[in-house]
């Protein structure tokens, strides 16, 4: 048998920049409340959203990724050329082929970076991170660019009062590339397909060419078993990723949980005790539900604001449709 | 041992004013979670997980849309508990 000779990756990985774009359409509660019997204060205290962003028809999967991309790669202190590999987790890119992050990859300028897209709702991020990390280690890219994207109001059915207000669009990349210390620890991560109902696009988009149903496709959720799951069952997804992580919450210095919901936020800092000395990021107020992209963007946010900063250590949890679920301890960038 | 009515009810009172504020001398059996004591939908799961520990009983999120009172939720526990 010939020998084969390995690849020959970094020691470690890290997060070296982020960068995010949001839809400079800025959508109240009072437009939500033009398609659906609620209020204001009902949709603030069921779920903290103040304000969401709404993307434009310029405001592509595709455009807005590049916007993102093109902050993160400054961030990180590098060029385009240098990226090795494009990773784009979304659910709203609606032409089925090929991957958008070809599209991406060429235009931000990179050399021939391997592009691909993934599929992991708001567990997306996590997913493409724990990917980015592998392939740096093993030394098939030296710079990994991944980057979670959605417009979400295209899937979204305004006339549904339970998800009309939740979800908003945008983009959050990150650069990920070589360390030689550890900057991302063990990534828990699974998915629970016994529980696909519990949110889900209503119907496929086969369904509705054909005219079996009328209204265009969206997502629907059961939100009660979502909180309950969220909560409860990512709490211990969240401390499994701190264990492994060797990190005790009194160590933690930012918490960035997907943004689904501030109530869900709420419930996760109770149940994982978390001590007030955590940063903890609310950018649903103003993002909304915003699936793959809500941790990059929030963790963008929380460093240009100063609440966190470069080199700060902080958990990432992101879950959803599936169900799935990714979590890890990270070095801010 | 199981828990006789009265020990559920001073429990949920315990978890209700724990999670929603609520005094416990509000929670009584004829009171609506929602209507009377401001427990909203979400805070309804906390409620419920906080008394599948407490009694040691399994509620599933299909039951528990038919808890609408203090009472409904007694009973349930009664029934269910290990």
């Amino acid at each position: 048998m010939s020998k084969i000779k390995p690849a020959k990756g970094a020691p470690y990985a890290r997060i070296l920049g982020v960068g995010g774009y949001r839809p400079t359409r800025v959508v109240p509660n009072e437009v939500i409340l033009e398609t659906i019997d609620s209020s204001d204060e009902w949709i603030r205290s069921r779920s903290g959203i103040q304000t969401r962003h709404w993307a434009n028809d310029e405001e592509t999967v595709a455009a807005m990724s590049i916007e993102a991309s093109g902050k993160a790669i400054a961030d990180a202190g590098i060029t385009a050329e240098q990226v090795g590999a494009v990773i784009v987790s979304t659910v709203t890119h609606f032409k089925q082929t090929p991957a958008v992050a070809t599209e991406i990859a060429d235009k931000l300028g990179t050399n021939k970076a391997a592009a691909f897209d993934i599929s992991a709702g708001c567990a997306g991020f996590g997913y493409g991170l724990t990917l980015a990390k592998g392939m740096i280690v093993e030394g098939s890219a030296e710079y990994v660019l991944v980057i979670g994207v959605e417009r979400l109001s295209d899937l979204t059915d305004l006339e549904d009062r339970a998800t009309a207000f939740l979800f908003g669009d945008g983009a959050g990349a990150v650069v990920v590339g070589p360390s030689n210390e550890p900057a991302i620890g063990p990534t828990i991560w699974g998915s629970e397909g016994d529980k696909s109902e519990t949110i889900k696009q209503t119907v496929p988009w086969t369904d509705y060419r054909e005219g079996e149903v009328e209204r265009f496709p969206a997502i629907t959720q059961e939100g009660q078993a979502v909180f309950r799951w969220a909560v409860f069952e990512m709490a211990k997804v969240a401390q499994q990723a701190l264990d492994a992580a060797g990190i005790a919450a009194s160590d933690l210095d930012v918490f960035i949980p997907h943004q689904a919901n501030e109530r869900i936020i709420d419930s996760m800092v109770k149940t994982l005790k978390l001590p007030e000395s955590v940063t903890v990021a609310r950018d649903v107020r103003t993002t909304g539900n915003t699936s793959a992209a809500s941790i990059p963007l929030a963790m963008e946010r929380l460093l240009a604001t100063g609440e966190a900063k470069s080199g700060d250590t902080a958990l990432v949890i992101g879950f959803g449709a599936g169900l799935v679920y990714a979590a890890s301890v990270v070095t801010l960038p | 041992m199981a828990a006789t009515q009265e020990e559920i009810v001073a429990g949920l009172a315990d978890i209700v004013n724990e999670i929603a504020g609520i005094p416990v001398e509000d929670v009584q059996l004829d009171k609506s979670f929602t209507d009377d004591l401001d427990v909203d939908s979400l805070s309804m799961v906390e409620v419920v997980v906080a008394a599948e520990e407490r009694f040691d009983v399994k509620i599933p999120d299909e039951d528990v849309k038919n808890l609408k009172t203090v009472g409904d939720a007694t009973e349930y526990i009664l029934k269910h508990q290990a």
